[in-house]
């Protein structure tokens, strides 16, 4: 078959489409949206009529694949971490559930906190909910475990997860396919008890789920994906690494056999018997892990006397945070470190930043004025672009938690009294987490100012559609905001001292106001306008 | 054979573009590749780099280790410098001269160009000058590329089979218009 340059998002797409998926589900989210963007160009997703489109969020997502997995098809949901604690709630019941047809579910990773509000390792999460992890290291594993993680998935009926980091999500490189595979035909699970979680049901599938875990192991012991590379070496040092590590640990060697025994893990839970073997086998264990430290805490454990001495980020040999680099790693192993020059005194960082002409900056212009008399601190804000109205010059907002936060943290202070209490969300955004905390607001008529700013957009991803768009204005009032305290205006300098009287009349109305600033991206009009004239 | 080149720019220069090329023209010769992109937050005006890594044999990490980049290759002046702790002792620099201005503290480009030239092993080129001279204003960076090659160890014909593989379906006037870029950046320096 073909070999093809892909990302490894890319490449787990294409896995998945010649593994016989039926259907993708995800909300954008980096560094993971691109394996359903490639995924929704592809001509044999779309020959098959496998699904594509974009879900409200990661928690509709979820429940979406697990019902296609009912009905005895291969599902893959995708997600960036945090996407995975929106959707905590249906991932951690279907480990319970099982799955019928294959169920992946991939979040990708983003230590060092690339584009990101936090660090945080999916891995744990898979061992929370009991079920097998995959962890591919390059773009080849991320193909073949798609093909994989259906395998195992619909050999002991239970969802798989998949875990990616930024690094892979977004290198490139070369990619050899397989025969693809034809989906699954529609079938529903065989006992029809399988995916009712009554608690006399629950306790029986969580027996069950306990009972698959030493076959969990023995997977993993004899897994194609883990590497043991334990014979003829010097046993002063173990090394175990975790996916993408490996890759450092043998660029740090140059590609030449590491002279120490090593252990390469890409699916959990971890291989107890050659793990063991290594620990038994040498004096000192080194643990290489992308994220948090999983595999060094069981390692460690106790530290009783006479244990020997493992090292890893616990204790500092490695960085406590961040991602993994080959740097990082030859100093963990006491090899020579290679360096360039000093930055010159003259550099500057240069942050990113809202776009030339960029509808937000016009709408915090205006909300910024209008909020002038009362001081600063009175905007909560949300995750997208907007959430960039931190950086100077705008000084716009002081809140950015997560999906959804603005409009409740905004309810919540002003329940205790802050006055005016702002909320600063997209459009997207809105769609994603916004809806239940107006309703909210509205049930207690807070006094709040939710501006919802519709770019017409999901804009920092790159620009997807989503399922609410051009029904804001509808929503609100469904929700029951009165008609006359919602209120739109297209944001330009030229309507300037329009916005800011809006502003100020609704921050002046004591009860819910939702303003809608309207006026697309100029990142999607670039490309629309680029599209039109190529035509 | 191996080269490992940092890819420098601010988001929107077109320096996956430039990727692109090299990868092609990587993967005609039937070497590995591997090339770590910027996606995301950072796009949006913000520095951007690819670790571009192309060899013979193949290749582990996605990431070049610091003080190991055979050459910094920069669409803009200032990003040129932000990756110098990845050059390796004999590395070259090759940057574009005009500087993109979206902070207001961009430092005084003479300081830029000062310590730019203070390498021996560098090339300072106007690409933004030369691709309006050939009426092309958009492949400045295929320009910058142009200056770069016989560093790299590609020939002119590679490239150009190269850019006609990643142009391909925008149509040979794009693809003119690229090779023209890419031979007025080799009789650049």
């Amino acid at each position: 078959m073909e070999t093809l340059m892909l990302l490894g998002d890319e490449a787990l797409a294409q896995g998945a489409l010649d593994a016989g998926i039926s259907g993708f589900y995800a909300y954008p989210g980096t560094p993971s949206t691109e394996i359903v963007e490639y995924a929704q160009v592809s001509k044999q997703a779309k020959d098959n009529n496998v699904h594509t489109n974009w879900s409200s969020n990661e928690k509709t997502a979820m429940e979406s694949a697990i019902g296609m997995s009912y009905a005895g098809k291969r599902a893959m949901v995708t997600m960036k971490h945090v996407g995975l604690n929106v959707s905590a709630d249906p991932f951690m019941n279907s480990a319970f559930t099982g799955a019928n047809g294959g169920l992946i579910v991939t979040v990708a990773d983003d230590p060092s906190m690339h584009s990101s509000q936090n660090e945080q390792d999916s891995r744990f999460y898979g061992k929370f909910a009991m079920i097998p992890i995959l962890e591919p290291s390059n773009q080849q594993e991320c193909y073949d475990m798609a093909f994989w993680g259906f395998e195992l998935s619909e050999k002991y009926r239970v969802p798989v997860l998949l875990r990616l980091t930024t690094r892979l999500s977004h290198s490139r490189s070369g990619v050899k396919r397989r025969n693809p595979l034809p989906q699954n035909s529609l079938n529903k699970p065989d006992d029809l008890f399988q995916f009712m979680l009554l608690p006399a049901i629950a306790r029986k599938k969580y027996k069950h789920l306990i009972a698959l875990q030493e076959k969990f192991v023995e997977e993993s012991v004899k897994s194609p994906y883990n590497i043991f590379d334990l014979d003829g070496k010097d046993n002063s040092l173990g090394i175990i690494c975790t996916g993408l590590a490996y890759n450092y640990l043998r660029e740090v060697y140059k590609g030449e056999p590491v002279p120490y025994p090593v252990i390469k893990i890409s699916q959990y839970p971890l291989p107890r018997k050659q793990i063991t073997q290594l620990y038994d086998m040498c004096e000192s264990i080194l643990v290489l892990e992308e994220g948090m430290p999983l595999v060094e805490e069981l390692i460690t454990g106790l530290k009783h006397k006479g244990a020997k001495p493992v090292k890893g980020r616990l204790d500092g040999t490695v960085d406590r945070d961040g991602e993994l680099n080959p740097n990082k790693v030859a100093r963990a192993l006491g090899l020579k470190d290679t360096y360039g020059k000093d930055l010159p005194e003259v550099m500057v960082p240069r942050p990113p930043a809202l776009c030339m002409g960029c509808p937000h900056t016009d709408s915090f212009k205006a909300l910024t004025m209008a909020l002038e008399p009362y001081g600063r601190g009175h905007v909560f804000s949300d995750i997208g672009c907007y959430t960039l109205g931190f950086m100077p010059p705008h000084n716009a907002i002081n809140s950015c938690v997560d999906m959804g936060a603005s409009i409740t943290m905004a309810k919540g202070a002003a329940d205790a009294g802050l006055f005016p209490s702002v909320a600063v969300i997209g459009d997207s955004t809105f769609n994603h987490s916004g809806m239940t905390g107006l309703a909210d607001c509205v049930y207690e008529n807070t006094n709040v100012v939710i501006v919802i700013l519709d770019n017409r957009t999901t804009g920092m991803t790159g620009g997807q559609d989503y399922t609410v768009f051009g029904k804001l204005e509808e929503i609100c009032k469904g929700l029951g905001v009165h008609p006359d305290h919602i209120r739109t205006f297209v944001p330009l300098p030229k309507n300037y001292d329009e916005m800011v009287k809006i502003y100020q009349e609704e921050i002046a109305y004591e009860g819910v106001s939702v303003i809608i600033p309207v006026r697309e991206c100029v990142q999607t009009l670039k490309k629309k306008n680029k599209k039109e004239a190529a035509k | 054979m191996k080269k490992d080149i940092i890819l420098a720019g601010v988001g929107g220069q077109g320096i996956l573009t430039i990727a692109a090329i090299l990868g092609n023209a990587a993967i005609s010769r039937g070497w590995y590749l591997k090339q770590a992109e910027v996606h995301g937050m950072s796009q949006r005006g913000g520095d951007v780099q690819s670790h571009l890594r192309l060899s013979e044999k193949p290749i582990w990490s996605d990431l070049i280790p610091l003080g190991q980049a055979d050459m910094i290759l920069s669409v803009e002046p200032l990003e040129a410098l932000r990756y110098l702790p990845y050059l390796s002792n004999d590395g070259w620099i090759i940057t574009n001269k005009t500087p993109f201005k979206n902070i207001s503290n961009y430092p005084d480009i003479e300081a830029i160009y000062k310590e730019i030239t203070s390498y021996e092993k560098h090339v300072l080129i106007d690409g933004d000058e030369i691709a309006k001279e050939i009426n092309s204003p958009r492949s400045m960076n295929v320009v910058i590329l142009g200056a770069a090659i016989d560093k790299i160890g590609f020939s002119q014909q590679e490239i150009e089979e190269a850019i006609r593989t990643t142009f391909a379906a925008k149509g040979d006037k794009i693809v003119e218009a690229n090779i023209l870029a890419l031979q007025a950046g080799m009789k650049a320096k």
